[in-house]
């Protein structure tokens, strides 16, 4: 006779955690991965916690992949968990990616724009064939990346000022006495969202569903008909004003990828037609993200509330279900008993079979 | 419980959340007291646990448990359920609170899918953690939609649901999460527990809380507050009843759950809520089982 268990709680959590940490661990004879490595070597895996986890710290995401076994939404969870308790105590003044070190700055718009077309450390035009000198023991020689000849020009020229002589692309609106961001982590998802909620939500979303979203609508699921306009991923200032200063002093610097897609704008009867644009921003290198998200974003500019054709255009749909910690949280949660919810189900659906039965017998006495 | 001064949950500020956000929670609860039923949406915040695990129901405790307090936590009814043993041991943990398994003993007792057997007394919260606060998502996916129905008090479409349910099965086909009006002004969601609770909820001396982390909602009713499950004048609300009483304790009102024994479709019906079967074992009362391996309790390891 099969028994089936539903106690013992207690002493299955504590040696459940054990479990998890011996398999964390791995096979011991095998030198434990450190902190640092992370960081250094699976750089891209920390950009992603880094945003999506909305916490630029280098070290803190490099101990959460390590903690989570290298399973990234399950990092950024632990990075969002930890960084929501830390105290505010200011916001830094908006950067300004106008003023970044450019390290890679690619446009697809144009053959050559001022500035040129900068690759830097991209996986683009690599064939991707496993490399198994990197499966070799030991240190792997690396031929080190060639300087250019001419300096590179600082700032970098913004695809928004080469264009702007035309004004075929429509300019940033920005109002000096614009009211403070609105802040998610904060106040909850309200509807209509501004852009400011919109923008923020999708920067902490999940890259996945943004990159599956933003496929949708190439394929016509609500086309924006997106163009890269630009690429540039660098580092830039981080500026703060401490109140007991009253002026901007640097605080540090962090990567960011920045993308700006444009669409081609009909524009109407008072305005003319013009590019409008889609924006993405990511700390770290996140490139298919940024993308993702600019073009997700000038989707959901064409959504009229309630009249949205495709899902890539519907707030709603889009800002509620993007976020991986919350996703993931309640998909999971399926797995937490609901013996109670299930015993209300199998009691109504006996019942219903019952009467089902009793009505079938009594239409078959009838008949006879 | 003593303080662990050397656990990792010791760094953080006592029962987890910081003092500004506990303020926020509670200025959120205040207005759900006020205003029974309706859905405050207030700035919930990630929880070391996922969402969906009752992260609604730990940032409601989180605002206004105290040393003093003396909380219990369960899941569909039992205190030894993982989830419940989880919470428990986290505010044992951050809050320093003494812990309980005793309905009556406790002053905060946090839920998932149940309301105690026992009655509930004035001074105590019931903390409710719910997956899903809009009664009407089911019927209305838009959020914009579903408030300016509770805005102008447009519950028509939940009725024609109800009734469309008699017409299918010959009866209202609804059983947890039981839609009910509150003090004939709000609909709301029971969150999921068995409509076999609801009529628990009306008229009750304790305040029930209840909180959804992922939605971003807090509700309440307060004390003494009118709970209505919603049904018709031929089709009258009707609760969960068992031909089997517990096989533990012999209970015959309490909510069962079903326990398959072995794989030739053999079963014991056992009373969900584990601490009042307990009890009623302890004053003698016996089931038809009473001597099967559940009834042996359970001692948390030191």
């Amino acid at each position: 006779m099969a028994y089936v268990a539903v106690k013992g709680g207690e002493k299955a959590i504590t040696n459940a955690h054990r479990w998890l940490a011996e398999d964390r661990r791995g096979d011991p004879a095998v030198p434990e991965i450190d902190v640092a490595q992370v960081r250094e070597q699976l750089s891209l895996a920390i950009d992603r916690v880094m945003s999506e986890g909305s916490c630029y710290d280098r070290d803190l995401a490099a101990l959460a992949v390590k903690q989570s076994r290298g399973d990234l939404p399950e990092a950024i969870f632990l990075t969002r968990a930890y960084r929501t308790t830390l105290a505010r105590f200011g916001a830094s003044l908006p950067v300004e990616t106008g003023q970044m070190a450019v390290r890679r700055r690619v446009s697809a718009a144009f053959k050559d724009i001022p500035g040129g077309q900068v690759l830097g450390p991209t996986f683009d035009y690599t064939h991707r064939l496993l490399d198994f000198t990197l499966a070799a023991d030991g240190e792997t020689p690396i031929e080190g990346a060639l300087q250019a000849e001419e300096a590179q020009a600082y700032p970098m020229a913004t695809i928004a000022s080469v264009f702007a002589h035309e004004d075929l692309l429509e300019a940033d609106t920005r109002t000096p006495e614009a009211p403070e961001p609105f802040d998610l982590t904060r106040d909850p998802m309200a509807f209509p969202a501004g852009r400011d909620q919109r923008l923020q939500a999708l920067a902490r979303g999940d890259e996945g569903f943004l990159l599956s979203l933003a496929y949708s609508s190439q394929r016509g699921w609500g086309s924006t008909h997106p163009l890269c306009a630009e690429i540039r991923l660098g580092e830039v200032a981080v500026e703060f004003i401490p109140d007991e200063l009253g002026f901007a002093i640097e605080i540090g610097e962090v990567t960011l990828t920045e993308c700006q897609m444009i669409s081609t704008g009909a524009g109407g009867v008072e305005k003319a037609p013009q590019f409008t644009r889609g924006y993405g921003l990511t700390f770290g290198h996140c490139e298919r993200k940024a993308m993702s998200m600019a073009i997700v974003d000038r989707a959901l500019r064409d959504g009229v509330a309630g009249e949205a054709s495709a899902p890539v255009q519907d707030e709603e749909f889009v800002l509620y279900h993007s976020d991986n910690v919350e996703a993931s949280g309640f998909v999971q949660h399926l797995k937490l008993p609901h013996y109670v919810d299930f015993q209300a189900d199998l009691q109504l659906i006996r019942r219903l079979r019952r009467e089902h039965a009793a009505r079938e017998a009594a239409m078959k006495e009838a008949a006879e | 419980m003593s303080a662990r001064p050397n656990q990792p949950e010791r760094y953080y500020n006592y029962a987890y959340l910081d003092e500004q956000t506990k303020r926020m929670i509670r200025r959120a609860i205040l207005k759900a007291l006020a205003i029974p039923g309706y859905q405050v949406p207030f700035g919930s915040r990630e929880m070391p646990v996922p969402y969906g695990w009752g992260t609604g129901g730990i940032q409601l405790t989180a605002a206004i448990i105290g040393p003093d307090d003396v909380y219990k936590c369960i899941d569909q009814g039992a205190d030894d359920t993982t989830n419940a043993v989880s919470i428990r041991r986290f505010f044992a943990q951050v809050a320093d609170v003494a812990v309980t398994e005793d309905t009556s003993a406790a002053t905060i007792i946090q839920t998932r899918h149940r309301i105690p057997e026992q009655p509930l007394k004035a001074g105590q919260v019931l903390v409710f953690q719910v997956p899903q606060p809009e009664p009407l998502r089911g019927l209305e996916a838009r959020e914009t939609e579903t408030r300016a129905m509770h805005a102008y008090e447009e519950y028509g479409l939940q009725y024609v649901s109800l009734y469309e349910s008699v017409a299918t099965y010959g009866r209202i086909a609804s059983t947890v999460g039981y839609p009910t009006m509150v003090d004939e002004r709000y609909l709301m969601s029971p969150s999921p527990i068995p409509k076999f609770d609801n009529p628990k909820m009306g008229d009750n001396e304790a305040i029930l809380l209840f909180g959804a982390g992922r939605e971003k909602r807090i509700y309440a009713v307060p004390p003494h507050t009118s709970v209505r499950s919603l049904d018709f004048e031929d089709y009258p609300f009707e609760t969960q009843t068992w031909e089997e009483d517990c096989a533990l304790c012999g209970a015959q009102d309490s909510y069962l759950d079903e326990v398959v024994l072995d794989d030739s479709g053999t079963r014991m019906f056992v009373c969900s809520d584990s601490h009042f079967c307990a009890e009623r074992r302890a004053a003698g009362h016996v089931g038809p089982m009473a001597d099967h391996q559940l009834a042996a309790p359970e001692t948390e390891p030191a």
